[in-house]
């Protein structure tokens, strides 16, 4: 019987298939012979083979987990059915699960042991600019840790908000059952996690040497370990596109009788704002990461100066994508700040409609600022006054949000609880980063700062300290609701002290460091740096052991402690805190009715509220 | 304490914090700023970083008083229960003002930017093949190739003599056409206050004139593969005497050399395959 169970759709089947299948897609590869292939042939270097595999694999990679079963039984004539898996016991957090908080806890552990790995390259990369000459990695593996810590980050960030805390939360949050596509919400979990797997196996074939940007012509130029990279991305983008469209698909058309738009919490307006760039930018990444890999093994010049194409048509494609990316990665972050002040300061969110202006407009303004990576390229020299004021505009509605985070906290009754200390410090954080892109955005002050370590600290200040520290946020929150469990409080704060301080402490100094003159991705640096480096990278040592700190709280509070967290341990007034903790399978008995208020504070004291206008009774189910 | 009193201290508290920081940042802090005085698209750099610090200053003191204040004066007792803060859901006049402010800072950055990026020729930015902020009266060309992984430098007034090291005149408006025979670089002289990257097949022009003599860092600012973090040199400005002998001592030098160059053109577009055997 035991072995039974082994054979099936579970995640066993799914490793073994992938396996299976990237063998299969190497040997199909091997097939194939061109002229155009000769070039190639002495050098081992067989990019369709490599191509085909990781397709290959991860098509059976889904097979196995059982994506293809449901299709298939609806083409042999069974009725349709919803549930995968979703009463199955813990055994439903290894395999193809269609409850959407399932689905968010899966994306949390994932995604978290991805972030993990990228995290240890940030150290690895630290160790080796301890010192500016001497090299503990050498080029081609250094540039590596780099391409790999870039590219990760990027890649499993741009879920890092919307992948566990919408998932989980956006269905409660506007009164439904599930979310609109069940299935491919499973389908975005499962393509990361198989995307993060090939990614890492670019460690076998060479690495790729050109960080997370991939520019041409030099992506064409690199060996294998490249195709790593682009397939991880388009992957990436892949369930980036699927996961923004389900969110839009079911915000649109599952809300709950009451939930009008304009009663929609703060952070369901952020994973909208969110949603829109991600189903819109992320096909522009694959076609341009198609175009690459069309270059690399059907000899196409699109990238390439002597066959007609041109390197800034790479750049130009990868940053219409790559600007609104950076803002996938900000706006989840501005949507928990919001959602949580009004919790912690005990009071509405002050200027509702101001909030949503700020990222519904941060969120149109992103596609008009993407050439300020491009400021001394030489491409449009003419357009840059634009892309300055275009870029410079961006902190107006960034204000907005700020000025509704402080009007939030105007007479309040704060309190500095875990959540709410990682919030604040998003606050400081962000202005750093704001300020600090000003600078970039400025034509003249640009020439000096880009592609220095100032610009890298700039967007460690808006990512790190912006993104991670919401992420910290949310997981302080809302995790006694996903698992019922208090995180120890003590331990919270003592992680949130050591990492505040220790991501000051090292991006702060790199932005001084940058602005004298040291270039980013570089394995060597000036002697006069020497100093300032050591500083940064014994802070990023700390930096790091914060982390521990976290991981240890996170895995003796939800394993070994166990102290249950109650309904409601925060008092909060939204929907998500009036039901048990954890939310049971489907959610609600009955669907409840929404009053026009979503942030009832002040009306009356307690943890109730006049939000719920029709109380759902306790689940059954 | 009415709304009315904590609203009155926090500005009290900003202007303070301003008039305090405000001049540290014009007298101290702005005229050190990087990249340094010795170049005219260097300087230019430093008066834009310092009118950004200025025009920053104000609402940083603003934002972090505020935040210090509110921690400080509303926090809620320890020990209290679920007591609810006064349900204000917003405030047209503050609203409306800070809308304001935040409108005219950015339009003036960027007004003032633009003037500035033209008024000092590019700042030392790579402006492209057909560069439109642009300096009169003569110049002297000079050509940066980057290749994997070095610099090497073009003089096409002096019969277009390839060198490996860069030497420029003080006090002569230079440009510089920066282009690439492979991948992607960035010339970046760092106290000059230049960067403008170089693309295969793209002739990328940035001017500067060097005020004083010295030595400046060459560093490639781009990702070009292996070798990327070893692409540095240092460059020399020197009195206009001393660099007439230095180029023709080099032209001198690589006569031999000189009929195995490509012609001097604007790009270079060689075959890497033929290149490579």
């Amino acid at each position: 019987m035991r072995l039974r169970r082994l054979l099936g759709y579970n995640l066993l089947t799914a490793i073994v298939l992938g396996i299976v299948g990237f063998y299969v897609g190497w040997w199909l590869g091997h097939l194939f012979k061109a002229p155009s292939l000769a070039y190639f042939a002495d050098t081992g270097q067989n990019d369709i083979a490599l191509f085909l595999a990781y397709l290959t694999g991860v098509a059976g990679f889904l097979f196995g987990l059982g994506f293809a079963s449901y299709p298939i039984q609806r083409l042999l004539g069974k009725p349709p059915s919803l549930r995968e898996k979703e009463t199955a016991g813990p055994g439903r957090y290894f395999g193809l699960c269609t409850d959407h908080k399932v689905v968010g806890l899966q994306y949390l552990i994932g995604i978290g042991v991805f972030i993990f790995i990228g995290g240890l390259n940030a150290m690895l990369i630290r160790f080796e600019l301890l010192s500016p000459t001497h090299q503990t990695w050498n080029a081609n593996n250094y540039l590596t840790l780099v391409g790999l810590h870039g590219t990760m980050m990027m890649g499993m960030m741009t879920s890092g908000i919307l992948g566990p805390f919408a998932n989980y939360l956006l269905p409660i949050m506007i009164g439904a059952r599930r979310m609109a596509f069940p299935r491919i919400e499973a389908l975005t979990f499962w393509l990361l996690m198989a995307a993060g797997v090939i990614l890492m196996t670019t460690v076998g074939y060479g690495g790729f040497p050109t960080g997370w940007t991939g520019y041409a012509p030099l992506n064409d130029q690199a060996n294998m370990g490249m195709d790593s990279y682009i397939v991880f991305f388009a992957l990436v983008g892949l369930s980036m596109s699927l996961l923004g469209l389900n969110m839009i698909a079911t915000v649109v058309t599952m809300r709950a009788p009451g939930m009008a738009w304009g009663r929609l919490p703060i952070f369901v307006w952020g994973v909208i704002a969110t949603s829109v760039l991600m189903l819109l930018a992320a096909p522009v990444l694959i076609s341009t990461l198609l175009m690459v890999a069309l270059d690399r093994t059907a000899q196409t010049g699109f990238f390439n100066v002597q066959a007609g194409g041109s390197p800034y048509l790479y750049e130009n494609l990868f940053w219409i994508f790559g600007h609104p990316e950076v803002y996938i990665l900000a706006l989840p972050g501005m949507g928990i700040l919001l959602e949580i002040i009004p919790v912690f300061a005990r009071k509405p969110l002050w200027g509702y409609r101001l909030a949503v202006t700020g990222m519904l407009g941060i969120s149109l303004l992103s596609w008009l600022v993407w050439q300020h990576h491009l400021f001394v390229s030489g491409i449009n020299a003419d357009l840059r006054p634009f892309y300055m004021l275009s870029t410079e505009l961006i902190s107006l509605p960034t204000g907005f949000i700020f000025l509704c985070a402080l009007g939030t906290l105007w007479q309040g009754r704060i309190r500095l609880t875990v959540p709410m200390l990682f919030a604040l410090a998003w606050l400081f954080n962000f202005l750093i980063g704001g300020l600090s892109g000003v600078f970039l955005s400025d034509t003249p002050s640009d020439v000096t700062t880009h592609g220095s370590f100032f610009s890298m600290a700039h967007f460690h200040y808006t990512i790190m300290g912006g993104l991670l520290f919401s992420f910290f946020a949310g997981i302080y929150y809302w995790v006694p609701k996903m698992t019922g469990f208090q995180i120890n409080e003590r331990w919270g704060k003592i992680h949130f002290w050591s990492m505040f301080i220790a991501f000051n402490s090292t991006f702060g100094p790199l932005l001084v460091i940058g602005f004298l003159g040291m270039p980013r991705r570089a394995v060597t640096y000036a002697g006069y740096l020497h100093g300032g480096n050591t500083w940064v990278s014994m802070s990023a040592f700390v930096l790091g052991a914060s982390m521990l700190v976290f991981i240890g709280n996170f895995i003796w509070s939800m394993v070994f402690a166990r102290v249950p967290a109650g309904p409601n341990p925060w008092g909060s007034k939204s929907i998500e805190w009036q039901l048990p903790s954890p939310v049971p399978v489907h959610n609600f008995d009955r669907i409840p009715t929404f009053g026009p208020d979503p942030y009832p504070y002040g009306v009356s004291d307690g943890a109730g509220g006049g939000r719920i206008v029709a109380v759902p009774g306790r689940p059954t189910l | 304490m009415t709304g009315r009193a904590h609203a009155r201290r926090i500005a009290a508290l900003s202007i303070v914090g301003t008039a305090i920081v405000l001049p540290l940042v014009i007298f101290v802090l702005g005229p050190n700023m990087p990249p340094g005085k010795r170049t005219t698209g260097a300087s230019s750099q430093v008066t834009d970083n310092t009118v950004l610090l200025v025009v920053m200053t104000p609402f940083t003191v603003f934002i972090l008083v505020y935040l210090a204040y509110a921690i400080a004066a509303f926090r809620a007792p320890a020990g209290e229960g679920l007591r609810d803060g006064p349900p204000i859901r917003g405030h047209v006049a503050s609203q409306i003002a800070w809308l304001a402010l935040t409108s005219a800072a950015v339009l003036f950055l960027a007004i003032f930017g633009t003037a500035e990026l033209f008024a000092s020729n590019g700042s030392g930015g790579g402006e492209g093949p057909k560069p439109i902020a642009k300096p009169g009266g003569s110049v002297l060309p000079v050509q940066v190739i980057g290749q994997q992984w070095e610099f090497t430098f073009r003089y096409p007034t002096y019969g277009g003599v390839e060198t490996a090291e860069l030497v420029l005149p003080v006090n002569r408006q230079i440009e510089f056409h920066v282009t690439s025979l492979d991948v992607i670089h960035s010339f970046w002289a760092y106290e000059l206050g230049v960067k403008a990257d170089a693309n295969p097949g793209v002739d990328n022009v940035a001017y500067v004139k060097a005020k004083t003599t010295g030595d400046f860092q060459i560093r490639c600012a781009e990702l070009c593969g292996l070798w990327h973090g070893y692409m540095f040199d240092t460059g020399h400005v020197v009195a206009e005497a001393q660099f007439t002998s230095w180029i023709a001592a080099q032209r001198k030098r690589f006569t031999a050399v000189q009929k195995y160059l490509p012609p001097y053109s604007l790009t270079y577009l060689p075959d890497p395959q033929a290149r490579a055997g």
